[in-house]
């Protein structure tokens, strides 16, 4: 499978991301320079985390600017797997590509740590190798991953089960005290309403292999390996 | 020319951590007549442009556009005539 990382000024995520794919999962990676115009043709695209144009003006305002965002908006718009992690994720919303904004942590800090995750929808093509309910362990790395919305968005992805993943217990439980920056409804990730694309505060990339003592990441993108696999074999059973 | 004040701030209800993490600086500082601090961004534009109302209209489009993000944001301007550095 035929995998895309964009690279912005100021991506730091980039490079782990790609090493997951290429030397984890033997998948073929392409880094795709933000001032290109064309993505080729890959299966799926990941904007990585980091610290796009310096986080000025507001986090991935600048980035969503970017030529190849044209690119990836007609890819997402035909149906393409996008996956944003942290300041990609951001990037995703200031595109539109996703509905709401991030604001500054509640606690103002920089987060740095493992955090509980709970998989409240593993019927996505992001999420199909975890278990719904399942508590996986991720790590953060951010200042501004305090998710909002307002409230009629935020019913809509309740009622379109779009929000895949909330910070919770240990125990699985979602609650205040499990939220580690204020985010709204415990949001940790959420897809848009076609089931395309998945942004996500959490670095899946981080957690991808034994070394690690943490592969929960892996499933991630094995799930999305698996949707576009069975996408293809579904394609040309009908050719 | 015409220079634009831009002032991009939180909407009403949207929890500012700095302004509230300011609020209790000052405090200890012993303003105790503070009840609310709010944080926003100021921005100055200078624009080629003598016509006010396409100016407005420029304005609004990049507030929209970029300089605010209306999910969290909203934003004010005014414009004041602005002699440019050229001339005499």
């Amino acid at each position: 499978m035929k995998w895309g990382v964009i690279v912005f000024p100021g991506s730091n995520c980039d490079r782990d991301c790609a090493y997951v794919l290429a030397n984890v999962l033997d998948q073929d990676v392409t880094l795709i320079w933000h001032g290109d115009t064309s993505l080729g043709e890959p299966d799926a695209v990941i904007l990585p985390g980091g610290f796009s144009y310096g986080d000025y003006l507001r986090s991935g305002a600048i980035a969503q600017l970017s030529p190849i965002m044209h690119a990836v908006q007609e890819f997402a718009r035909t149906g393409g797997l996008v996956l944003g992690i942290c300041n990609g994720f951001q990037i995703l919303l200031e595109a539109g590509l996703l509905p709401g904004a991030m604001l500054p942590n509640v606690g103002l800090s920089f987060i740095c740590e493992d955090v509980c995750v709970k998989v409240e929808n593993a019927d996505t093509l992001f999420t199909r190798h975890y278990e719904s309910g399942q508590v996986i362990r991720f790590p953060i790395a951010h200042a501004e991953g305090n998710y909002h919305t307002d409230p009629v968005t935020l019913a809509a992805l309740q009622a379109n089960a779009q929000i895949v993943f909330r910070y919770c217990g240990v125990d699985g439980v979602v609650a205040e005290q499990a939220n580690p920056n204020g985010s709204l409804d415990n949001i940790a990730g959420l897809r848009n309403a076609a089931g395309n694309v998945l942004g996500l505060m959490p670095h899946p990339e981080r957690c991808a292999e034994a070394l690690l003592d943490n592969e929960d990441g892996q499933l991630l993108f094995r799930s999305m390996i698996d949707a576009v696999t069975a996408g293809q074999d579904k394609k040309q059973a009908t050719s | 020319m015409i220079r634009a004040k831009i002032h991009v701030t939180l909407k009403p209800g949207i929890l500012d951590p700095q302004g509230r993490a300011i609020r209790q600086s000052l405090g200890t500082l012993g303003f105790d007549s503070v009840t609310d601090v709010r944080v926003g961004k100021f921005l100055e534009i200078e624009l080629n442009q003598d016509d006010s109302v396409e100016a407005e209209a420029q304005l609004k489009a990049m507030c929209e556009t970029l300089l605010a993000n209306t999910v969290i944001e909203e934003y004010q301007y005014e414009l004041e005539p602005h002699p440019s550095r050229h001339s005499s």
